[in-house]
């Protein structure tokens, strides 16, 4: 998985982001034991206890959960991870929007250029980070 | 029981003044950026707090003693200048530090050189400036100690070397244990980083965490740092 972090926003939500969407995006698969905090914080190059508190943060949303002496493992609630991937989909979709906004798109414009777009690009899978 | 404390601590050099009514606290856990421009007071900060130099007034605890032998014990200090003796060979070199320091882990020392390819044979002196800054590092962090004291570990050594450099401190990461690092290059610590204390001409600027710039400022600490350093 590759970590990018962005000057604007704090280290720990964007940690939180970035799990989230490797949970979405099955990186992170249902039910797997996630590796260790250390682990974690090494390879995305973060301070050890900003990858904690992003854990125990999305442990707070129900997306992982910790078993006593085991480890952190991912849920196994499909709809909680349908639910996140959802309201991933709507950052992108709100960002997008204010972007095309701005452009001085209308919105039925908006909705006629994706069309387009998808069309034409077989919706390819674009992989934003966020 | 923090560990480190500095109270209204104060260091001339002769009439000039290098560090001025400084007080902050490291507690245990904390990885804590010392940073400031060239001159304003980081390194003589980091002597202090290893009894190379002592205070012209005020007070420095490390563990809560001031510092001496017994402090020595537990700090575990990355000078500016490598310091390991050229002419040894890095088993020589483990072999000094392990009688050297009762807290010395000779096992991981041994798996990092490992990881980096180092022959056990080879002198010092053959190996390239950032090898030898690895090697440094290495061995500064393979103690069990209490407080780490790293004084510029990445500047000077290329961007590979200082990821290298970020990722042994963060895979050493002891959360009864402190590291303190000093350095201008903030971009590249910000991230492993708790805390930050900015320091100016000897005086302390700010004492907050990472994240807490980021949320109230909307920066990072490297564009904070820019914007109350301007020149």
């Amino acid at each position: 998985m590759k970590w990018l972090f962005s000057n604007d926003a704090p280290i720990y939500t964007q940690l939180i982001q970035q799990i989230k969407v490797g949970i979405v995006s099955g990186a992170f698969p249902p039910g797997e034991r996630l590796p260790s905090v250390r682990d974690l914080a090494t390879e995305a190059g973060v301070n050890p206890n900003t990858m904690q508190r992003a854990l125990m943060e999305l442990e707070r949303d129900g997306l992982v959960y910790t078993q006593r002496t085991a480890g952190r493992f991912v849920t196994e609630d499909k709809n909680m991870i349908e639910q996140a991937k959802r309201s991933l989909a709507e950052r992108h979709l709100k960002t997008f929007l204010t972007a095309m906004l701005r452009l001085g798109f209308q919105r039925e414009e908006i909705i006629d250029l994706l069309r387009q777009e998808s069309g034409e690009e077989g919706m390819t899978h674009v992989d934003s980070g966020v | 029981m923090s560990i480190l404390e500095c109270k209204d601590l104060c260091k001339n050099y002769g009439r000039v003044p290098a560090l001025d009514q400084v007080s902050f606290t490291v507690e245990p856990g904390r990885i804590v950026g010392l940073l400031g421009p060239n001159g304003s007071g980081k390194t003589t900060l980091i002597k202090l707090a290893n009894g190379l130099l002592t205070p012209s007034s005020g007070e420095i605890l490390v563990c809560g003693m001031a510092p001496g032998k017994e402090s020595h014990a537990c700090v575990s200090y990355l000078p500016e200048r490598t310091a390991i003796p050229t002419w040894m060979s890095a088993r020589q070199l483990l072999d000094f530090y392990e009688d050297f320091y009762a807290d010395f882990r000779r096992d991981a020392a041994e798996e990092m050189l490992a990881h980096l390819n180092i022959q056990a044979g080879q002198r010092i002196k053959q190996m390239s400036k950032g090898t030898r800054e690895k090697v440094q590092l290495i061995m500064v962090m393979s103690r069990a100690a209490k407080l780490y004291l790293l004084d510029e570990p990445i500047g000077g050594v290329d961007p590979a070397t200082r990821d290298y450099i970020l990722s042994t401190i963060i895979g050493n990461y002891n959360p009864e244990a402190a590291v303190v690092i000093s350095t201008h290059l903030i971009s590249d610590v910000e991230k492993v980083l708790d805390e930050v204390i900015f320091i100016n001409q000897g005086r302390m600027v700010l004492q907050s965490s990472v994240d807490q710039i980021r949320e109230e400022k909307g920066m990072s600490v490297d564009e904070l740092f820019r914007e109350v350093f301007r020149c």
